[in-house]
């Protein structure tokens, strides 16, 4: 077993917030939102998801917990043989759902993001910000409890940025708890909210 | 918790968002391509088809072949069984006619035997054309003669007996009853055909392991995509049934495949033996073989065989990438 990452954190996210989850590159912000996905199992330690301790789960049950949650990846991990279309409704085909069900719902989220003339496009001919905004497209098109975006604006330039934070913020305001880990301090000078601040494998929060 | 609605609260545009939420289109009708969503690389999959297919030909060729096999043996079991003949080899110090003759009522005499026919001098010496040629006089050769006995199956005939009567009695006539060469040929046949059903399960497991190869490569290709569909909310259970969706298509493609090749070499092979039949060695052949032909039946065996691979495939994959999710996880 190798140093611990991440130590002695205590923290807890409520219903409908905004927060950032912040740090130096390195500080754990990745691991951290890993361990809440339950995409890691925490050596020790507890993790309370929804109101139940999911840290000793069986991986055949984190299925229920994970529909709930929508996630944004660093690195966007769009399917590269499916379209954007087909991409954003990942969430909702898994779920079994019949595809004439959530068309409209799809297409018309793809259209509020500013992806409606790119639907068919595979993720290979977009550019960076496309792939964010098709990322963020799937996290949301199920409606998540809570949403976590890990560096949602790394890669695209800062006018579009702070045209992502809005759309964060807007979630937050239809009823979505919102974390997003990011280490751009102009990003979140723009909309105040509480800092999860990692450092030496600690946290703590700057409210 | 309210549920977000883009539909109903479109995103608030302002200077900056200009270009950012679009203006409202007909809906496409076609936005589903049907992609599978974990990919088998294409040229593995190409591969695995053409596997499928090879084993898919050779089990059904296999299968084809014990069923002709099958076919061929209950042909000359209901030909014989119900019939012994009696021959009488010419014996210079005796009237071959006039034992011919009394060979025959002794046959007659015989509870069970239905009818008695002495095959006549013209026939017998007809059966030996083949080997002779036509229009020889064969009145100096000692062809021996035969007579017919056709049995009442229903009825039991004590065989050893007329056999030891008719021996005392006309030494020159021997009892032929078949049955030792019906054994033989069906012995043949059965280890034919069991051979052909072992060929066809060594090809099925074959397949099965070609399968479940694939479907391991297929998986750690897609690690990736594996993880991402966890994450977006996939259970194993979605993700097995995505692969094994997969890997019934290529079974099916394979399978079919394989399984139509079977069946234009088998109908090519009854079509060349039907061609070839004018020949008197194509008749013996037939005689021995039976039709070259598998009927409707056959058919579908080979179609059966084809979804059998299509259904060991489905199989297969999704139990190895229940396994090796299980490992993952």
């Amino acid at each position: 077993m190798g140093p611990e990452v991440l130590k002695d954190i205590n923290f807890s996210i409520a219903p409908r917030s905004f927060q950032y989850l912040t740090g130096p590159s390195g500080a754990g912000k990745t691991t951290l939102i890993r361990l809440i996905l339950m995409a890691l199992k925490p050596t020790r330690g507890l993790v309370h998801l929804f109101g139940q301790d999911v840290s000793r789960l069986e991986a055949t049950t984190l299925t229920d917990f994970r529909r709930k949650m929508g996630v944004v990846f660093q690195d966007f991990r769009l399917l590269d043989h499916l379209t954007v279309y087909e991409n954003v409704a990942l969430p909702l085909r898994v779920l079994g759902k019949e595809e004439a069900g959530y068309r409209a719902e799809v297409v018309e989220l793809l259209r509020w993001v500013g992806l409606g003339e790119r639907m068919h496009a595979v993720p290979s001919v977009l550019s960076g910000g496309e792939k964010q905004r098709a990322a963020i497209a799937r996290a949301l098109i199920s409606r998540p409890q809570l949403l976590l975006a890990d560096e949602p604006t790394g890669n695209v330039d800062p006018g579009l940025g702070r045209r992502l934070l809005r759309l964060f913020m807007e979630l937050q305001t239809l009823g979505t708890a919102v974390v997003i880990a990011t280490h751009d301090l102009a990003l979140m000078e723009q909309y105040d909210a509480p800092r999860l601040v990692l450092a030496d494998g600690h946290l703590h929060v700057d409210a | 918790m309210s549920t977000p609605d883009w539909r109903a609260e479109p995103a608030e545009q302002d200077e900056e968002d200009e270009g950012f939420v679009q203006p409202k289109s007909r809906l496409p009708v076609n936005l589903r391509r049907d992609q599978p969503l974990v990919p088998v690389d294409t040229v593995a999959g190409r591969a695995l088809v053409v596997v499928i297919a090879i084993l898919t030909f050779l089990a059904a060729l296999s299968a084809g072949g014990a069923l002709m096999a099958a076919r061929a043996s209950e042909q000359w079991r209901g030909a014989v069984a119900n019939e012994m003949t009696i021959q009488v080899r010419p014996d210079p110090r005796r009237n071959i006619e006039a034992d011919l003759a009394r060979a025959a009522e002794l046959a007659r005499a015989v509870p069970g035997v239905a009818s008695v026919r002495a095959v006549p001098r013209t026939e017998s010496d007809k059966l030996l054309e083949p080997w002779l040629g036509a229009g020889l006089d064969l009145i100096e050769l000692p062809v021996p003669r035969l007579i017919v006995l056709r049995l009442n199956a229903a009825a039991a005939s004590d065989l050893v007996a007329f056999s030891q009567t008719l021996r005392r009695e006309v030494p020159s006539a021997t009892l032929d009853d078949h049955r030792l060469w019906v054994r033989r040929l069906s012995t043949m046949a059965n280890t034919i055909i069991l051979a052909g059903v072992a060929i066809v399960m060594l090809v099925l497991v074959a397949a099965a392991l070609a399968v479940a190869f694939a479907t391991r490569g297929a998986m750690a290709g897609s690690r990736d995509s594996v993880e991402v569909l966890h994450l977006v909310g996939a259970d194993d259970e979605f993700i097995a049934r995505e692969f094994q969706n997969r890997f019934i298509t290529l079974g099916l493609r394979g399978g079919g495949a394989g399984g139509l090749a079977a069946v234009v070499v088998i109908a090519l092979l009854g079509w060349l033996a039907s061609a070839w039949s004018a020949t008197p060695e194509a008749d013996q052949l037939q005689a021995m073989f039976g039709a070259f032909e598998i009927g409707w039946s056959g058919y579908g065996v080979v179609v059966l065989v084809a979804v059998i691979v299509a259904a060991i495939a489905g199989l297969v994959s999704r139990v190895t990438v229940r396994h090796y999710l299980k490992a993952m996880s």
